[in-house]
């Protein structure tokens, strides 16, 4: 066990490596001026020029440059060419917010995802079934963005209901509440829009291993005890079906991150998504390159935890 | 897989013949897929957006545009609802909402299919050279898909277009260029298969080159994966495309696309609804068929009877 989470670790340290070098290449090989204020901006001097080319060491060759950022980055020293914050501190105060939001997003993935797939797969080949898998490909299709101005032109214009950010601003709460209250709501909306494409993926996923172990011995026996088929099913059937779901979250959490994006730019939410939006806009190469690196190392941190969670839960897997 | 060249009706004679019944792997593919009624319908929609768009492209080449023409300001008539004059309302500059959708549908059905063109084509050959050479290729072409799969796609999709500038060609080819990982881990695993295969290994030893057994045996047998991933590939790229629009950095105005109608539209949210709703029901509808035309072939594919 112990060995196992030593090399995995030792792979994503390996993979974060190419990983940053492929980001770094990206961000700095792709033609485009390098300067906030653009390359022809007659009001920049050549000295001001000149003194943020040594600042970021713009003046070095691409390999030293990828040094310098390397060593920025883990000493805490690489900063935003925004604001001149450290990169690490804007994203890690941005990270709860992003955290919070795709966690509960991932619940709400889980529940439904489950209803959806333990009953298509328990009405196999009836209408619940076609049923579901219609569903499953509606949500997928389903445009994020789209359904998300839906959703804020029907609560906001019909209900007068505020949605953005993560609190109703200029309202005094009568106690704490409410305000808790408050903010579950402003965070329910866009992790509910965020969890339909994970619904779908869930249920789908879990209706094949639903089926598969349906048709095995110790369902027939259980049936034959005369147990409630919801016992059956989601005790019996549900139980040896669960590692594909635990696998579904590794592969969830990059979807995930990726539609944070768009629906925390809507939302107004104040996560890293937003702040990744922020940055592309303000032509921020030190946090786009940050913010890649710590989100592929967030994702492989996801990949090893789905994976001691597969081995916690079926005691026939050994991770070797 | 060479189905019934010799039928049981065909007439005994050494030259076997080809009778109605015999049916080649396509055909039996085809005819699964038409018989699902959920195929025909989405088959149907699909086939009425790409006349519509090569309809809107044929006629605007011609100076004939309908019902407006779609770059038209008209700022007496901005924020109509739906009438009977624009059936689908105008924009904040009076423009006509289903002209623009309509000269809209042939971008998204263009992005979608270049993009996937691309992607399928980098993912196809990478899939190939790992899945049929194996050994030391397999593993450095697939820890390298492994490395990209931890990407969040669209981060990287977001900052090169904003670098590069969001044109028609850069999105096309960014879209591409990053969604090939997929296609490329099927593709190896199909040739992981076919590779062990009877007909492969006779081909071998009657001497054929790589290039032959991968493109006349293994290639054609892999088809139907490779074309369901394809179809479910396109409404992928066109729900990218309109989630950069949506940014602001999607294919750029005044060209009118089904995702920028909406990111123009959502300032006037709460005025104006229409902006809002018809050009994402578009995408939806494009997307949802597509989808499910990629389902049914998968099924058509992969039943045995």
């Amino acid at each position: 066990m112990t060995s196992f989470i030593l090399r995995r670790l030792a792979l994503s340290v390996v993979l974060l490596f190419i990983i940053s070098i492929i980001s770094f290449f990206i961000v700095t090989l792709t033609p485009g001026s390098p300067y906030p204020w653009g390359d022809l901006n007659p009001k920049i001097s050549k000295e001001v020029k000149e003194n943020f080319r040594k600042k970021f060491h713009l003046d070095r060759p691409l390999p030293e440059q990828y040094a310098f950022i390397m060593r920025d980055l883990f000493t805490g020293n690489l900063r935003s060419i925004k604001d001149d914050r450290p990169v690490m501190s804007r994203i890690l105060e941005r990270f709860p917010a992003t955290l919070s939001l795709n966690f509960t997003s991932i619940l709400i993935s889980l529940a439904f995802g489950t209803l959806l797939g333990v009953t298509a797969a328990r009405y196999a080949g009836r209408w619940q079934d076609v049923f579901g898998s219609l569903t499953a490909i509606f949500f997928i299709a389903l445009p994020g963005f789209w359904i998300s101005y839906l959703i804020a032109i029907l609560l906001v214009k019909e209900f007068h209901v505020p949605i953005l950010g993560t609190q109703s601003y200029g309202i005094e709460f009568p106690n704490a509440g409410a305000a808790i209250l408050d903010r579950l709501w402003h965070l329910l909306v866009p992790a509910t829009v965020l969890a339909l494409g994970g619904i779908a993926v869930q249920s789908r996923y879990l209706r094949a291993t639903m089926i598969e172990s349906l048709r095995e011995d110790y369902i027939r026996t259980a049936r034959a005890k005369g147990l409630a088929e919801e016992i059956v099913l989601y005790k019996h059937a549900f139980r040896n079906s669960v590692r594909p779901i635990l696998a579904g979250i590794g592969m969830l959490l990059p979807a995930m991150i990726s539609g944070s994006v768009v629906i925390e730019t809507i939302f107004a939410y104040p996560g890293i998504g937003r702040l990744s939006y922020e940055a592309v806009l303000e032509r921020d190469y030190p946090t786009l390159v940050a913010m890649n690196f710590f989100v592929a190392a967030l994702i492989l941190l996801g990949n090893l935890i789905s994976d001691l969670l597969y081995a916690a839960v079926d005691p026939r897997i050994r991770l070797e | 897989m060479t189905t019934s060249t010799l039928s049981p009706i065909s007439p005994s004679s050494t030259i076997p013949t080809l009778s109605l019944e015999a049916e080649t792997p396509a055909q039996r593919i085809l005819r699964r897929f038409w018989a699902q009624p959920v195929a025909r319908i989405a088959t149907i929609v699909i086939l009425f957006f790409i006349l519509i768009s090569g309809g809107t492209a044929l006629l605007s080449s011609l100076h004939l545009n309908w019902p407006c023409e779609p770059n038209q300001t008209n700022l007496e008539q901005k924020l109509v609802p739906p009438s009977t004059q624009h059936w689908l309302g105008t924009d904040n500059l009076g423009r006509d909402v289903l002209s623009r959708m309509l000269h809209g549908a042939t971008i998204s059905l263009t992005v979608g299919l270049i993009a996937v063109v691309v992607s399928l084509g980098i993912g196809v050959i990478v899939g190939a050279i790992a899945g049929y050479f194996g050994g030391l290729t397999d593993q450095i072409l697939m820890r390298s898909v492994d490395a990209l799969l931890c990407f969040p796609t669209f981060f990287i999709i977001l900052s090169v277009v904003a670098i590069l500038g969001p044109s028609l060609v850069n999105i096309v080819l960014v879209i591409g260029l990053v969604s090939w990982t997929g296609a490329a881990r099927l593709v190896r695993g199909e040739f992981l298969t076919l590779r062990e295969t009877e007909y492969v290994k006779g081909a071998r030893v009657l001497g054929q080159n790589s290039w032959h057994i991968i493109t006349r045996h293994i290639l054609p047998n892999a088809a139907a994966p490779i074309l369901v991933t394809a179809i479910v590939s396109i409404p992928d790229a066109i729900l990218t495309e309109a989630s950069l629009s949506i940014l602001g950095f999607g294919v750029q105005p005044p060209q009118a696309t089904w995702g920028n109608i909406i990111a123009d539209g959502k300032t006037y949210l709460l005025e104006a609804w229409w902006l809002i709703l018809f050009p994402g029901l578009a995408i939806l509808i494009a997307t949802l068929s597509l989808y499910l035309a990629g389902d049914a072939l998968r099924e058509a594919a992969e039943s045995r009877n």
